[in-house]
């Protein structure tokens, strides 16, 4: 019984902060962006605009739902509602901190570990593509149906170099759960360099990473990979026809998927929860001291308002104090054994989606036959290489 | 719980499979099928098989069957046309098929043998390592030999496909 009430727990806390971290994650994205661009960015709702992802979600919501009259209506209902299960389903797996204990509970952040964990993400990922390419096609629209099969054909193509990317760094760690994944990766090589994949002993999986990165682009269709969605050829893609609370499940999905694909770069490559420098050199302490930067630094800016922006008066020394409050808690004894693996798995994970916001914000988007060419004549093979030699490496030191 | 998931998705697996050959649109006899894989993968999960199912979901309902959909979107097949059929085709072919219903239970009934029947959850050889020693141990010369059948395969596609120069 008590094991049905933690994983109800630990399901609707997972819901709740991944469903709220991908509304949030708009907002970074439109930040992000704008500020790359020199622009200021959502500024009206809320301080710093921060109200504007609850604003989108009740204009979103009690907009129309207009179904065409052309469509096939089954298929076209069933297409945002597949996307957005899978990608809330694929998250299940991912663990995002070690085993603790806590109320004289033992039990470790994540929902369940799979020892078919990569290949259960795999499934999913590929079972994305019939979301967008049933979009595409229940659409009855020729956007629509050019980004719909666009996307099916892309998400094929990119799979193979993905997956024998996973391959390299499983063949060291010799293991398909992520939890065991990310603890084959804990300890330092000569006490200060981390045992991370991408740092891995017998061949660095370095080349791995980047493969993998560049595919998990065009899995999520990301700039420079988003021909499905090219809105200056395809209006939006698979889901130009698509209104309301179906616009917006697509939209979730999308960002879900960002998440998720950055978590299990996190597993695979950089080391899970493992910290970037041993804890002797004082890595424990490494969120209280940015915590505290970052409290400064709204204090300093609370002291130097400029006129204009009259909430900054009420926010900055707001968030000063909630800076310092977070910081408090990395300190508390009792709760530093699971916040602390938390902050360097979501400090991986977060510098990861700001490097996909960075690369949209800098890079332009590929020409169609330019996508395909780059994955089947180069990246591909790549892949294959970087595998086999992962492979000789692995067999040539194990015992 | 077992016996409840197998029932729910037998029931699913069977009825997609039924709505495979009913449907007039090739692209829901499509999605049919990748239904009825599914929801196969879900079956070989309650027995055991972990790694099959996921390698189910990826292979089959992954790969081949988005070539499928592909193939039907990009040629934009329409729904085919039914025509009246005969009526002594019904005639004809409904006793035909529960003949033939019959004689398939006749044949499971007498010529499988009695076991113990299946217990879920009973079988532990799943996993991807069991699955891995099987396959590079006992059953080498097969999956070698399957392999060079695909890659003839593979190499048969290109010659025909290609244009001639």
């Amino acid at each position: 019984m008590n094991f049905y009430i933690l994983s109800l727990v630990k399901t609707g806390l997972l819901a709740f902060v991944l469903l709220t971290f991908c509304a949030y994650l708009v907002w970074i994205e439109r930040k992000v962006l704008a500020h790359i661009q020199l622009r200021p960015g959502p500024y009206r709702v809320g301080p710093h605009g921060l109200l504007q992802p609850l604003s989108d979600l009740i204009k979103l919501v009690t907009k129309e739902g207009l179904i065409p009259g052309n469509v096939s209506t089954g298929l076209y209902l069933f297409a945002p509602f597949l996307a957005v299960a899978l990608a809330l389903v694929s998250i299940v797996t991912i663990p995002f901190g070690p085993e603790f204990e806590i109320f004289g509970v033992r039990t470790w952040l994540g929902l369940t570990d799979l020892n078919i964990g990569v290949l259960f993400i795999l499934a999913m990922s590929s079972l994305g593509v019939y979301a967008t390419a049933i979009g595409g096609w229940a659409s009855n629209s020729k956007y629509a149906l050019l980004g719909g099969l666009r996307s099916s054909a892309q998400m094929i193509s990119y799979e193979l170099p993905l997956a024998l990317a996973i391959v390299a760094p499983i063949l060291i760690a010799n293991t398909l759960s992520f939890k065991e994944l990310a603890e084959a990766q804990s300890g330092f090589h000569f006490g200060f360099l981390p045992k991370w994949h991408i740092f891995a002993a017998p061949f660095p999986q370095i080349f791995s990473f980047l493969i993998f990165l560049v595919a998990a682009f065009a899995e999520t269709n990301r700039v420079p990979f988003d021909l499905p969605e090219a809105e200056t050829e395809l209006v939006a893609g698979f889901h130009t026809e698509y209104t309301s609370t179906m616009f917006a499940a697509f939209f979730t999905a999308e960002y879900a998927n960002i998440v998720t694909i950055c978590c299990v770069t996190t597993l695979l490559f950089l080391g899970g929860w493992h910290p970037l420098f041993p804890s002797a050199y004082g890595s424990d302490y490494v969120p209280v001291i940015l915590l505290l930067g970052v409290a400064g630094m709204f204090f300093f800016h609370a002291g130097q308002t400029i006129k204009t922006r009259r909430w900054d008066r009420f926010s900055f020394p707001v968030g000063g104090v909630l800076s310092l409050g977070l910081a408090g808690l990395f300190l508390i004894p009792m709760l530093q054994p699971i916040l602390v693996p938390f902050f360097w798995f979501a400090a991986k994970t977060l510098l990861l989606i700001f490097v996909f916001i960075w690369v949209r914000g800098t890079l332009p988007r590929f020409r169609y036959d330019q996508l395909m060419r780059f994955a089947w004549t180069f990246l591909f093979p790549v892949a294959v290489v970087n595998l086999l030699i992962t492979a000789f490496a692995v067999a040539l030191t194990s015992k | 719980m077992d016996a409840l998931l197998f029932l729910t998705f037998a029931t699913i697996a069977v009825a997609c499979a039924i709505n495979l050959v009913l449907q007039t649109h090739p692209i829901a006899s499509a999605l049919s099928l990748v239904g009825v894989m599914g929801s196969l993968a879900v079956l070989y999960l309650l027995l055991g098989g972990e790694f099959i199912a996921a390698v189910q979901v990826i292979v089959y309902a992954g790969a081949i069957m988005v070539l499928f959909v592909f193939v039907i979107m990009l040629l934009n097949a329409a729904a085919e046309k039914k025509t009246k059929k005969p009526a002594l085709r019904a005639v004809v072919a409904v006793p035909l098929l529960f003949t033939f219903l019959m004689l398939v239970a006749y044949l499971i009934q007498t010529q499988v043998p009695k076991g113990p029947g299946v217990q879920f959850g009973g079988f532990s050889g799943g996993s991807p390592a069991d699955i891995g020693r099987a396959l590079f141990t006992t059953y080498i010369l097969p999956f070698e030999i399957t392999s060079v059948v695909i890659l003839i395969a593979i190499l048969g596609a290109v010659v025909l496909a290609r244009k001639e120069v």
